[in-house]
């Protein structure tokens, strides 16, 4: 803990860090190839949908004796379709024939439990129409779209317009890998998956929206300093909430899993496990979106912005005249940069000047607190 | 510089106390409330519960674009409603989800298959013959206001419990009054289901006449059961009359139960059926030019019309109360207009009706019963059995994901899991007390999903703490001690949790508002689990850390508290250096953890 303690400190000063910015385009590329190989799959495999939108039926039945083969064979005889038989963790078994329709159901059911072995009323069905995965799905666009444009907009206002297209593109992104997972695996598409992915949604850009706030945080007076570009900020704002954004996945991922694999795992296939699988993928790929392929194309996009450009121009500038007269890069902090620490704090600072008056060097130094003998 | 405060966070910041202070008083009086209420745990939903979860989609017919409206949505729901309830269960769910599904929610314990039945085909309507008519109740009913829905679809429930139940005599009928416009073909009118303005004493006529129809010659025997059943029938009594009306076929004389227009209960026997609903091919709800009334017009099918014009010839040209043919419903009257000629493929009723009225009526004829034809989208039926072990493990993974974020939270942050610990705690307990009083007050329902969405929504709140804390370790690397570390890092912690928590919200809100079913019951959860992570790190945790920051363990720094300050790094000289140090882009450095 302590080593990841210093490694945070270190994170945070700008110390040690991974240059995510500079090394954009090989996450870029890392990403293009992700989500080609997901169309791809999307494309050739398909998404094996499940019976929600196939129309059909699923039967749950108790702890029964008969055999997940011989059950198969009742089943389709039963039926004359097609049915996938599985076992459960609790000794019953899990069948699902698809092309029935809802009144055929009642008989398939009482078939089943003669054949069973296993009273009627103790067998669970699930009856789907046809039509009713396509309305699921039809919702589950009009949602994705209500809320891709509302977060657009609101990002847009709260953060600014590149933010927003960046967050949109890491969420397309997430998405993209999801779906494009299921369709490689071959996971069940079904009602639960759509929830899980939908809540995606908002996980995502969750994680996006911490990294972004830290990021506007960073670069507010930015115009007003030379010692930083724009890319540089920004890479220090993933870096010092990179902590946080591991910590934040992982406790995000920890009771996913646990549904995932204990919930899921003791009840075999259900609507637990299927919201859990696609928030397991949808996680991780946010967690992932947001630092490498979010943050870099905001830094991307705000260096076409002519303020920008011009002040990397300076900042180069400065830093090769530093250079020539051998001078550090320690330069005491400028004040743009330093000010926009302290701007939106409440003053019961112990009394210090925290806001002190803008444009005045020696406020950097007035080592607050100091010396308390509260730290070595 | 005592500079001014910025007054949102003064309270909290200078009575943090009292803040905590008043959300363990509002989590006590929450808690005091769900025991008061009776209700100690939320109510589940079908597929924890056990029962049968039908979907209903309303179909579009050609030609109809705007029948799947909010009007027909409701009247379907509470026909709907109706008959679930009529068999007897009293905790059936009938509600509309979205633009155009109705969810059906039957609880285990009721026979599942007649259930079906009852919700997914259309109602039977038939058009019978009156022979008698009486009065359903010996006393008008204390709550025998004119109601205004005019076909007793809603009000039923409301008034069932309005008198005890006496059977006797009827003391008075409305009495058909043919009225006088009647004279262009292709006609029925009456008032008879409208129009009770001069009620006469018509007793005499149910107690002991016995009208045989012609068209119907029963036994003797079976006459008598049936005056028997008639004579003791009370029409104000729901068990009665879901009773009178079980297992009517079409061909029998039946008894059966209708209200008048003023919302009273009139019980009739009625003939075989003449005419079936399918013999309607369509109704409509029009103005009559000539009298300026709200009128129902029926078009009949090439069958329905010969057997339409077969039973007004034939009711004609009987005396009141025989000229009447009933429309039944699911067995109950809805209206029992007089016949004044004989009509065949169309046929105009009138009476006293409003618009709804007339609507509504018109609704039950060219839908037979519901106002949309409904297609069954799904259908979910599970044991209370395996509701319980999906819930089951539902808990016991919610469980060990909490305790995994329990145990990284401890290694991690030591102390400060403390403060996480605690707000979790009170998260939890306030999510299932507001869950709890959900139930009774706004009808939730705990279904898997939402099992699902508040285990995702530790995750969440999980969250908040770690921006916080965060937060103030770097307060405290950058040299500062704790207390204005903890005041330093709040407001901006505080803005990260509201942009990120809306962003979840929207989410929740947007998921909730378009989706059906299911996915409602995770969104719900989801949406108030982010508000309520907001309240508890507002009023909760925020201020338990500004009192544990005063405290020794933690302001000094000890090395439990996840404060200390040598090991998060921090260095003395560093106010000048804090975001200044080394190259400002660091060396590549790949264990970036």
């Amino acid at each position: 803990m302590s080593k990841l303690g210093h490694l945070g400190a270190r994170l945070i000063r700008g110390e040690v860090g991974y240059d995510f910015i500079g090394k954009r385009k090989i996450w870029y590329g890392i990403s293009i190839l992700i989500t080609i190989t997901a169309i791809v799959g999307l494309a050739v495999r398909g998404l094996n949908m499940g019976i929600e939108f196939e129309g059909g039926a699923v039967f749950t039945t108790p702890k029964t004796s008969v055999s997940a083969g011989s059950a198969e064979r009742s089943a389709e005889a039963a039926s004359g379709h097609d049915a996938i038989v599985q076992e459960l963790g609790t000794g019953g078994l899990r069948i699902q024939i698809s092309g029935v329709d809802t009144a055929k159901s009642d008989q398939i059911k009482t078939e089943l439990a003669k054949d069973l072995n296993v009273p009627e009323a103790k067998i669970n069905a699930d009856l789907v129409g046809p039509s009713w995965g396509e309305t699921i799905a039809n919702k589950a666009w009009t949602g994705l779209i209500v809320f891709m444009i509302l977060v657009v907009i609101y990002l847009a206002i709260a953060f600014e317009w590149r933010m927003a297209i960046a967050a949109l593109v890491a969420l397309i992104h997430d998405i993209t890998i999801t779906v494009g997972i299921y369709a490689l695996v071959g996971f069940e598409v079904t009602t639960g998956t759509v929830i899980g992915l939908l809540t995606i949604l908002g996980y995502s850009l969750y994680d996006t929206v911490v990294v972004f706030d830290s990021l506007k945080e960073g670069t507010k007076d930015i115009t007003k300093q030379t010692r930083y570009t724009y890319s540089e900020i920004a890479n220090r704002s993933i870096n010092g909430t990179l902590v946080r954004s591991i910590n934040t996945t992982v406790v995000a991922l920890l009771p996913v899993a646990g549904l995932l694999f204990i919930g899921g795992g003791f009840l075999g296939a259900g609507m637990l496990n299927d919201i859990s699988l696609s928030l397991f993928v949808g996680l991780a790929a946010g967690a992932y979106s947001s630092i490498f392929i979010a943050t870099p194309l905001v830094a991307d996009l705000k260096e076409r912005d002519p303020q920008i450009k011009a002040l990397k121009k300076r900042v180069l500038a400065k830093r090769a005249a530093a250079a020539a007269k051998g001078e550090s890069a320690e330069a005491p902090a400028t004040q743009g940069e330093g000010d926009d620490f302290d701007d939106d704090l409440s003053d019961d600072d112990e009394g210090a000047a925290v806001v002190g008056p803008r444009h005045q060097p020696a406020s950097r130094n007035r080592g607050r607190g100091r010396p308390s003998g509260k730290r070595r | 510089m005592a500079a001014p405060k910025k007054g949102r966070s003064h309270g909290a910041q200078s009575r943090p106390g009292r803040t905590l202070a008043f959300i363990l008083i509002a989590m006590v009086a929450l808690t005091g409330g769900m025991f008061l209420s009776g209700h100690t745990t939320p109510r589940l939903g079908i597929d924890l519960a056990g029962g049968t979860s039908i979907t209903l989609k309303a179909k579009s017919e050609p030609g109809q674009k705007n029948a799947v409206n909010q009007t027909n949505m409701n009247t379907a729901v509470s026909i709907i409603e109706r008959r679930v309830n009529g068999l007897g269960v009293t905790e059936s769910e009938v509600q509309t989800q979205g633009s155009d599904n109705i969810i059906v929610n039957i609880p285990k314990g009721t026979n599942e298959a007649q259930a079906r039945e009852q919700v997914g085909t259309t109602a039977q309507l038939y058009f019978r013959p009156v022979i008698t008519v009486a009065a359903g109740a010996p006393t008008p009913e204390p709550s025998a206001s004119p109601s205004g829905s005019g076909n007793g679809k809603a009000t039923d429930k409301a008034t069932d419990k309005a008198t005890d139940g006496g059977k006797g005599k009827a003391s008075s009928t409305p009495t058909p009054t043919p009225t006088a416009s009647a004279t262009s073909q292709g006609r029925a009118v009456t008032d008879a289901l409208k129009a009770d303005t001069s009620p006469t004493p018509s007793a005499s006529a149910s107690a002991s006449g016995k009208p045989t129809p012609s068209a119907s010659p029963t036994p003797d025997a079976a006459t008598a059961a049936l005056q028997k059943k008639f004579t003791d029938l009370d029409c104000t009594d729901k068990a009665a009359r879901s009773q009178v009306t079980a297992g009517v076929r079409p061909e029998d004389t039946a008894v059966a139960c209708g209200k008048n227009s003023s919302g009273q209960w009139e019980k009739y026997i009625l003939g075989p059926a003449e005419v079936n609903g399918k013999d309607v091919d369509k109704a409509q709800a029009t103005i009559n030019q000539q009298t300026g009334a709200w009128v129902v017009n029926m078009d009949f099918t090439g069958g329905g019309s010969k057997k339409f014009a077969k039973i007004t010839s034939k009711l004609s040209q009987q005396q009141p109360p025989m000229n009447q043919f009933a429309i039944v419903l699911d067995g109950d009257v809805v209206s029992a207009p007089s016949v004044s000629s004989t009509l065949s493929g169309s046929a105009e009723i009138s009476g006293s009706f409003d618009q709804q009225s007339a609507q509504d009526l018109a609704n039950v004829l060219s839908y037979g019963a519901l106002p949309l034809s409904f297609q069954e989208q799904s259908v979910t039926t599970v044991t209370a059995a395996l509701g319980g072990e999906q819930l089951h493990a539902g808990l016991i993974a919610g469980a060990i994901g909490l305790l995994l974020v329990v145990i990284y939270l401890v290694v991690y942050y030591r102390g400060l899991s403390l403060i996480a610990l605690a707000s979790l705690l009170v998260s939890a307990v306030l999510t299932y007390v507001i869950m709890t009083l959900l139930g009774p007050a706004i009808g939730f329902a705990l279904n898997l999903p939402a099992v699902c969405g508040a285990i995702v929504a530790i995750g969440i709140t999980a969250d908040s703490f770690i921006v916080f804390f965060e937060r103030i370790r770097d307060e405290i690397r950058e040299g500062r001690s704790l207390r204005p570390s903890v005041e330093r890092a709040w407001p901006r912690a505080r803005r990260t949790i509201l942009v990120s928590d809306f962003v979840s919200f929207l989410a929740a809100a947007v998921l909730f508002v378009v989706t059906v079913g299911k996915v409602q019951g995770f969104a719900f959860t989801l949406g108030l689990t982010t508000v309520l992570d907001v309240v508890v790190v507002f009023l909760f945790t925020k201020p338990l850390m500004t009192i544990l920051a005063r405290k020794k363990f933690f302001a000094s720094g000890h090395p439990w508290s996840g404060l200390d300050p040598k090991r998060l790094g921090a260095k003395p000289p560093l106010r000048r250096t804090r975001r200044a140090t080394g190259s400002p882009v660091g060396p590549v450095d790949t264990k970036e953890a």
